[in-house]
């Protein structure tokens, strides 16, 4: 079992088997021009129905509260912008290369 | 409304196929109910067929069932990296149902049960509570501090985080809008347009024909980038919740 020979041919399977893994990987992460016309697509649907969401989101947040505090309209107006401004935030964050909806990670730094 | 099935949303109309009465509940199985069961034996078919010999070398069907399977991997790898691999079944299993029911709408006189936004908004929602139940679970209350964007003044905090609370809890209703919304306008449209075709006769419905022909091409682009975009976004939730920032 633990013949020296043994393990030294275990050893270089080892080290050529991460070096396969490593070059497949990559080649893995190149971005094709597919998956590039993808993303574009994908990004553009996103934009409107971000902003959109967002605000529709404000105003009923704020039209809960007014019914429940009774104090219609000012939670209905100070939520209306605030879902208006978390619209944008959102839009532009997607833009600037934040992408996700929340926190501000850059997508292009390396995972793992 | 809908009289005789004529009106261009008449294909979304909910049919009772077998009446079933719970009390006051209505649990009847509909022609929804019904796409939804045949999508679910068409990707088990898809997949469990497809893979059925396993060869080294697949074939045409064994390797669709790999590209997609390897799609989704993928994905899931390059938004999330290793640690998302836990959540495949839960991501794949998504994704093909939504790719299988857009997909299984194009067939005419079919129904599409991703245009109808109950449908969608449950998909969502079980995406939103489940990425928050794992936030809470891997961070415990660390979670909160997701909703305090790192370099800003403490003074604007008590207005970034109003902000950035509705920003989040706006993700399940542009998830499940979206994918209603594509879907329902471009079946509406194909209808609307079919409709000219059969209005203008054989001179002038040429027009409208080979615009329909167009537009099922892209609505085919769109059933699949839906559900591409559903995927891809519930996979930068799971990425968000493991972690934060």
């Amino acid at each position: 079992m633990t013949d020296p020979q043994e393990k030294d041919s275990l050893k270089s399977l080892g080290d050529r088997l991460n070096k396969a893994r490593l070059s497949r990987g990559e080649e893995r992460n190149k971005i094709g021009p597919q998956t590039s016309v993808r993303r574009g697509l994908s990004f553009a649907m996103r934009l409107g129905v971000e902003l959109v969401s967002a605000l529709a989101i404000g105003v009923g947040i704020g039209y809960i509260l007014d019914q429940w505090l009774d104090t219609t309209p000012l939670f209905l107006l100070i939520f209306f912008v605030l879902g208006g401004a978390a619209g944008v935030f959102n839009v532009y964050r997607m833009v600037s290369g934040f992408t996700q909806t929340i926190g501000y990670q850059d997508v292009t730094r390396d995972k793992d | 409304m809908a009289e005789g099935g004529h009106s261009p949303l008449a294909q979304f109309q909910i049919k009772e196929l077998i009446p079933l009465n719970v009390g006051e509940t209505n649990i009847g199985f509909t022609n929804s109910a019904a796409f939804m069961v045949a999508t679910v034996v068409l990707i088990a078919i898809f997949l469990v067929l497809g893979m059925r010999k396993a060869a080294v070398i697949p074939g045409r069907w064994q390797s669709l069932a790999e590209i997609s399977f390897e799609f989704v991997a993928g994905l899931l790898k390059e938004t999330v990296g290793s640690e998302g691999r836990k959540y495949f079944p839960f991501v794949f299993s998504l994704f093909m149902f939504i790719l299988f029911g857009n997909m299984l709408g194009m067939v005419p006189y079919s129904f599409t049960f991703t245009s109808h936004i109950i449908v969608t908004f449950a998909m969502a929602i079980v995406v939103f509570i489940g990425v928050t139940i794992l936030g809470f679970v891997r961070h415990g209350w660390h979670f909160f501090s997701f909703f305090v964007p790192p370099g800003v003044s403490i003074v604007l905090w008590p207005l970034m985080i109003p902000i950035e609370i509705i920003s989040y809890l706006s993700r399940p209703v542009s998830l499940g809008v979206r994918l209603f919304a594509n879907l329902t306008a471009g079946h509406t449209m194909l209808k609307v347009f079919a409709g000219f075709v059969v209005s203008l006769g054989i001179v002038g419905g040429i027009l409208p024909f080979a615009f329909v022909i167009a537009l099922t091409g892209l609505e085919l682009l769109i059933a699949f980038l839906q559900a591409y975009v559903f995927t891809i976004l519930t996979c930068f939730y799971i990425n968000d919740a493991i972690h934060l920032h």
